[in-house]
């Protein structure tokens, strides 16, 4: 089992994550396992009751958590956000632009390599859901 | 035209550095093949038939000459001593050595170039009007939008790993130059009753193996809400494009899914939620931008007469110059489809060439087409006899603009390893074939275009002839499409009936013409004929 990387103060969530489905079902589990196919949406209602979020890459030319958890974090949850599954070291800066904060790659990573993609962009050209600065905003602040 | 800042060249620059950390990473075994070919696409290098392909990105077709001669610097330290141009306005080269690959993307950070998201299921290079800043007709030069476009989509964290590529074009004119409705997202910048800028939205077209028109989504979206509209428009393919089937994959089989109506409801939806995020640049950067692609500062008494004693002059101006906004000035159309030649090929030597032409006439400014030429956009009438003479003289002369000489046609089974046949020799014995017989001229506008398979990278479903080469049981055999167009009277090519050989091929299209010639009305393009008479005809002149 590789190590998980995390880039929070919290504790960890110790209990295991439930699927989509089963957590809208029951009403007290507090980490949820989101799957591509799933719409992230579905869970915006109930972000006060949860502590953990992991979005499943069964592959990582599957972009669509990506998109899952830039949702969630533009809908204000600020928990745990799990990236989980084929994990690599050069979609981490990506990922944790789109807002996660957390990684468990199904192998384990280098990690001076991680954190060279960490370093790598001195500047972003985009808003998106980490706290970097656009350089369209360093160009006119 | 637009210069980097200190910001652009420190992002160019990471690029090559994290390329260089991917292929010693590949090196080391720490990456396999699989994990390292979307990285490696991303940064435009294919694995082809015979050696790695390199795709260079020239956003929106524009280049100056100190970029056109850095170009030419790559094909001959790198390469064979050429370069081919691609129906995106791109640049690839042919035989370049995984080595040296970090050290090329090192050399064109140097003159702000970058072969950033060339290749891959990300947002490709923004392609456009190459008459953009010249042409009359346009409403506005649209590369400023196209560049803040290129911004937000390089390195987006979201849409890095989409379903399918996707290419956007941007043009802002009554008249299609760039394919825009055969894009993923088309958008014409249109000026409103009021007066004011606006971006219509095409989104869903496309050509491959199921070619579409892409529909209007949205008529016009207020150009400070352009990136945020995008953005919503990625977000919705991204979540619901389909992914189980690389052949339905692009955002024009979601488009037609879901249809127009119900996917342009989910986009306004998404795109109400994005406008409350801030993902808008301000305004300012968009003036910033746009203070970089000022017109050039033209000679108002540049005179428009043009001497035409010299015939062999007077047919390349008529058929190789397009009218300019500026009084005494035009844009000249350089053709890299000499007759027997490769489409879209250029040697090193001209390529220096033309940016030595393009410092001393065109304000230093190139661009490339898509339909595989260059183009020096601003130059003074008075000099284009001394600039045709210097083409003419390198073998860059052709007067065939737009004319069946001027054939679009994909590399093909001789590069390309997706090809199931090949496209360049069909592109050389055509031209050949009529230049001999003369009738060049005489059949006036004729768009042909050339793809070695169903990815349609040669455009054959725009055709007003359209080509597409097949296998049949081991065999190259070459289908023949009719009545096709890119422009703005934009139409899809019906096949004919069954395909040809080598030989045939070419008979077929020198019949099609023949039927053309028979039945055309005055002033009728080949594709208003075929339009106004149908397939018939052509089909029994064709199989009888």
């Amino acid at each position: 089992m590789a190590d998980t990387l995390r880039y929070r103060e919290d504790e960890p969530v110790d209990h295991p994550a439930v699927t989509v489905d089963a957590f809208l079902d029951q009403s007290n589990a507090s980490a949820v396992r989101i799957e591509p196919g799933d719409d992230a949406r579905e869970l915006v209602p109930h972000l006060e009751r949860l502590a953990l979020v992991e979005v499943n890459f069964p592959a990582f030319g599957d972009g669509r958590g990506y998109s899952s958890a830039r949702i969630l974090r533009e809908a204000g949850y600020d928990g745990e956000l799990r990236a989980v599954g084929d994990v690599l070291v050069d979609q981490l800066a990506y990922m944790r632009r789109c807002g996660f904060d957390a990684f468990e790659p199904d192998q384990q990573l280098d990690m001076d390599d991680v954190e060279a993609a960490f370093d790598r962009w001195p500047d972003v050209y985009q808003k998106a859901a980490d706290t970097r600065t656009p350089i369209w905003a360093k160009r006119h602040s | 035209m637009y210069k980097y800042d200190q910001y652009d060249q420190a992002m160019v620059d990471a690029r090559v550095e994290e390329f260089r950390d991917q292929a010693r990473r590949r090196l080391e075994g720490k990456l396999t093949e699989d994990q390292f070919k979307p990285l490696r696409l991303m940064n435009g290098l294919y694995l082809q038939l015979h050696a790695y392909m390199l795709r260079v990105a020239i956003p929106y077709g524009t280049l100056d000459s100190r970029q056109m001669h850095a170009l030419a610097d790559i094909a001959d330290k790198y390469d064979r001593g050429y370069g081919h141009f691609t129906t995106r306005q791109n640049i690839q080269y042919n035989w370049i050595r995984l080595e040296d690959a970090a050290d090329i993307l090192a050399d064109l950070a140097k003159v702000e170039m970058h072969a950033i998201q060339t290749s891959g299921n990300c947002i490709r290079n923004i392609s456009s009007d190459h008459f953009a800043g010249a042409a009359a007709d346009e409403v506005v030069d649209p590369r400023p939008y196209a560049e803040l476009l290129r911004q937000w989509s390089s390195f987006h964290p979201e849409f890095s790993y989409l379903p399918r590529k996707f290419k956007i074009a941007v043009i802002a004119s009554e008249k299609d130059r760039a394919a825009m409705r055969l894009h993923d997202i088309g958008i014409n910048i249109v000026k409103n009753d009021a007066g004011e800028l606006g971006a219509a939205f095409y989104v869903g077209g496309g050509m491959g193996r199921t070619p579409m028109i892409a529909p209007c989504i949205n008529p016009f979206v207020p150009l400070d809400q352009l990136v945020t509209y995008c953005e919503a428009c990625l977000r919705v393919y991204n979540r619901y494009g389909r992914r189980d089937n690389k052949y339905k994959a692009r955002i024009k089989i979601l488009v037609h899914e879901l249809g127009a109506e119900e996917y342009t409801r989910q986009v306004e939806e998404e795109f109400a939620h994005l406008l409350e995020q801030g993902v808008e640049p301000p305004h300012d950067e968009l003036m910033r931008i746009i203070r970089m692609f000022e017109a050039p500062n033209t000679d108002q008494t540049a005179p428009n007469d043009i001497d035409r004693s010299d015939p062999d002059f007077a047919l390349w101006v008529d058929r190789n110059t397009v009218a300019h906004k500026a009084s005494g000035y035009v844009s000249a159309v350089i053709s890299l489809k000499p007759v027997g030649g490769i489409p879209g090929d250029a040697t090193a030597k001209q390529m220096h060439l033309m940016a030595d032409l393009a410092k001393e006439y065109s304000f230093d400014e190139l661009r490339v087409m898509h339909t595989q030429n260059i183009v020096l956009p601003h130059v003074r009438k008075a000099d284009l006899h001394a600039l045709w003479t210097a083409l003419d003289e390198a073998g860059l002369g052709s007067p065939n603009l737009d004319t069946v000489e001027d054939i679009i046609a994909c590399p093909g089974l001789d590069y390309c390893s997706l090809a199931n046949a090949r496209s360049i020799p069909i592109a050389q014995r055509i031209s050949e074939r009529f230049a001999e017989t003369g009738k060049t001229g005489t059949l006036g506008e004729l768009k042909l275009k050339i793809s070695g398979c169903i990815n349609a990278c040669g455009h054959h479903h725009a055709g007003h002839i359209g080509i597409l080469g097949v296998d049949r049981k081991g065999v190259e055999n070459y289908q023949l499409l009719l009545g096709g167009s890119e422009a703005e009277d934009v139409s899809l090519a019906k096949i004919t009936g069954p395909g040809f050989d080598e030989n045939g091929i070419v008979n077929a299209v020198e019949t099609v013409t023949t039927v053309y010639e028979r039945e055309r009305q005055d002033g009728e393009r080949f594709v208003d004929t075929y339009r106004r008479i149908g397939m018939n005809p052509f089909k029994e002149a064709l199989y009888g």
